[in-house]
């Protein structure tokens, strides 16, 4: 017997070199691979705050907290703070409409979702300019009611939406079509109305993907660059936001200043990536939860 | 409304569709119509013109290249990160791992000034380099660093999952069947993530042509030499040129949903080989 589990073992340790590398084909992949992210991820990272403190923790916080940066932090979290909420409402009932109904044009619906993705943000910004700006289809009309969108916060406000438009549904379509409709239905013939299926069956169910998606559109909201620059006009403590005050403080030669800004943003990716992992992790954990339960059961 | 949706019990359809379909056009649409509108103010000879002046062709041919160039880095290193954080074990796996998706995370201005601080000649990577007089900041090949960082997750992303759901019986199999390693890597592994590692090239390619925060820092931006086809838009916007600025920006776009068709055709592929 002994002698039989001992040529089991054998013959698994082989099996397991037969489909795996040698030992040092497998260090090395893995030290190309380390190396590889550190010169590109981590080092940048690490740059990022040691040029911030690179003038010391005074300068730091004195760059930070004065008025145009402060201006740049209030703004920036006000675009993100619009546009968010909006993208989730739009997220939401457009993968209602995509997984729970069948209808003509819903591929049409779907390209439509992805095509911020394949927009260059240059191109984000300057498509609202022609509509908005100050020679664009609508400028006459807006000059004459005195309401401006480029060159001030609401037009910064739209190119925010339009890069951050895909985030939240991307999310949720591939979560609910895999959820189905059966438990909706099944609350709909106990009773219950649209929105308390919606609200008490539907949401809980989309919770962490929902979530998972609001961190990366705030994520991306709050960094936008290109597009927000073509239809912010850089108005100082107006129209700047965080991104835009780096580069204003980058050209000016004050690198301390706006490696210290830059340094804000670096945490919120940080924040970011930690919470994302986090989503990601529970999600797993669900799935192999739910896939035991299936098991036990039959 | 009937004849457009199969019956069904769930409410909301007309809520739903109706608000999607109206922020939609709202947002996306109509604007996207209002730039192919703008560009073609232009004469036809005007928009060949502008479109095809040498300056527009230096660009595409900087943005196009570096683009190819940075894709295909990501696509061998990418393939080796996700080769190895799903197929070996080492301490801080989870953290690399998290790490990978940096560059989606991160604001591009962020990565645009932290990657030409190291690049400059006096920078921590710079001054290595500058010995072998090789220049990265404010060169062409500054814009190839920039574009790697950016596209650096798509690979990785791609081909991770289709690496974790394949079935280590067939490599048993043809390992059983006296294949050696590299064999079995070349005539199984690698046909069977073939689609996956072309998704992922051409997401990392397409993300990359339209890239321009983290360009504009490292590039130098001097035109004919390192300037980017977005570059050259802003640049357009900033003279008033607003018809050049929207000719251009149709040729980007045109070329961008070239690509997004090719990628719907590749993960469609993707999904037929994991499916079959």
């Amino acid at each position: 017997m002994a002698g039989a589990v001992s040529t089991l073992g054998r013959r698994q340790t082989r099996i397991n070199q037969a489909v795996s590398e040698p030992f040092w084909v497998q260090l090395a992949l893995i030290s190309v691979a380390l190396i590889f992210l550190a010169l590109f991820l981590v080092v940048p990272l690490i740059a990022v705050f040691k040029e911030a403190f690179s003038k010391g923790l005074e300068v730091y916080l004195a760059s930070l907290t004065e008025p145009d940066a402060w201006h740049a932090i209030k703004l920036t979290l006000l675009a993100a703070g619009i546009s968010v909420p909006l993208n989730v409402i739009f997220g939401v009932s457009a993968a209602w409409a995509i997984t729970k109904f069948r209808f003509r044009g819903k591929q049409a619906l779907i390209t439509l979702i992805d095509l911020p993705f394949a927009v260059s943000p240059v191109v984000a910004g300057l498509i609202y300019v022609l509509l908005f700006g100050a020679q664009g289809w609508l400028g006459p009309w807006l000059a004459e009611h005195d309401l401006k969108i480029i060159f001030a916060v609401p037009g910064i406000v739209l190119a925010t939406v339009f890069v951050t438009f895909p985030f939240v549904a991307r999310e949720l379509i591939p979560l609910m079509e895999e959820q189905g409709t059966s438990y909706e239905e099944a609350s709909l013939t106990l009773g219950a109305t649209g929105w308390q299926t919606f609200w008490r069956v539907t949401v809980p169910s989309i919770k962490w993907g929902l979530l998972y998606g609001i961190i990366l559109c705030n994520a991306r909201a709050m960094g936008e660059f290109g597009a927000v620059s073509v239809v912010s006009g850089h108005i100082r403590g107006q129209t700047n936001t965080l991104p835009l005050h780096i580069e204003i403080l980058y050209n000016e030669y004050q690198f301390a200043a706006s490696f210290a800004a830059a340094s804000i943003l670096a945490g919120l990716a940080l924040v970011t990536l930690v919470v994302k992992s986090l989503l990601e992790w529970q999600h797993t954990r669900d799935r192999e939860k739910a896939k035991r339960a299936a098991a036990q059961e039959t | 409304m009937r004849s457009l949706k199969k019956p069904s019990v769930i409410p909301g359809f007309g809520l739903s569709l109706g608000f999607a379909a109206f922020y939609a056009s709202l947002i996306v649409f109509i604007p996207l119509a209002a730039l192919f509108a703008k560009a073609f103010t232009l004469t036809w000879s005007q928009f060949w013109d502008t479109v095809l002046h040498p300056q527009a062709l230096a660009s595409y041919r900087l943005s196009l290249g570096a683009a190819f160039i940075g894709a295909c880095i990501n696509l061998v290193f990418g393939f080796i990160v996700a080769w190895v954080l799903v197929r070996y074990h080492f301490f801080g796996k989870k953290i690399v791992d998290a790490l990978v998706d940096l560059p989606f995370a991160l604001p591009t201005a962020v990565a645009g000034i932290a990657l030409t601080t190291l690049y400059a000649p006096q920078g921590w990577i710079g001054q290595w380099l500058t010995p072998f007089d090789i220049r990265v900041a404010y060169t062409p090949l500054g814009v190839i660093v920039a574009l790697t960082f950016i596209g650096l997750p798509f690979v990785v992303r791609t081909v991770q999952p289709v690496l974790e759901e394949l079935e280590k019986e067939i490599e048993e199999a043809a390992a059983s069947l006296g294949a050696s390693r590299w064999h079995t890597f070349r005539r199984i592994l690698l046909p069977a993530l073939l689609p996956a590692l072309l998704t992922g090239f051409a997401l990392s390619f397409a993300r990359a042509v339209g890239e321009y925060g983290s360009v504009v820092f490292i590039s130098g931006n001097m035109p004919f030499k390192t300037e980017i086809t977005p570059l050259l838009i802003v640049t357009k916007l900033e003279q008033y040129n607003y018809a050049g600025a929207a000719a251009l920006a149709v040729v980007l776009l045109v070329f961008s949903f070239v690509l997004l068709l090719l990628i719907n055709m590749l993960q469609h592929w993707n999904s037929k080989r994991a499916g079959g």
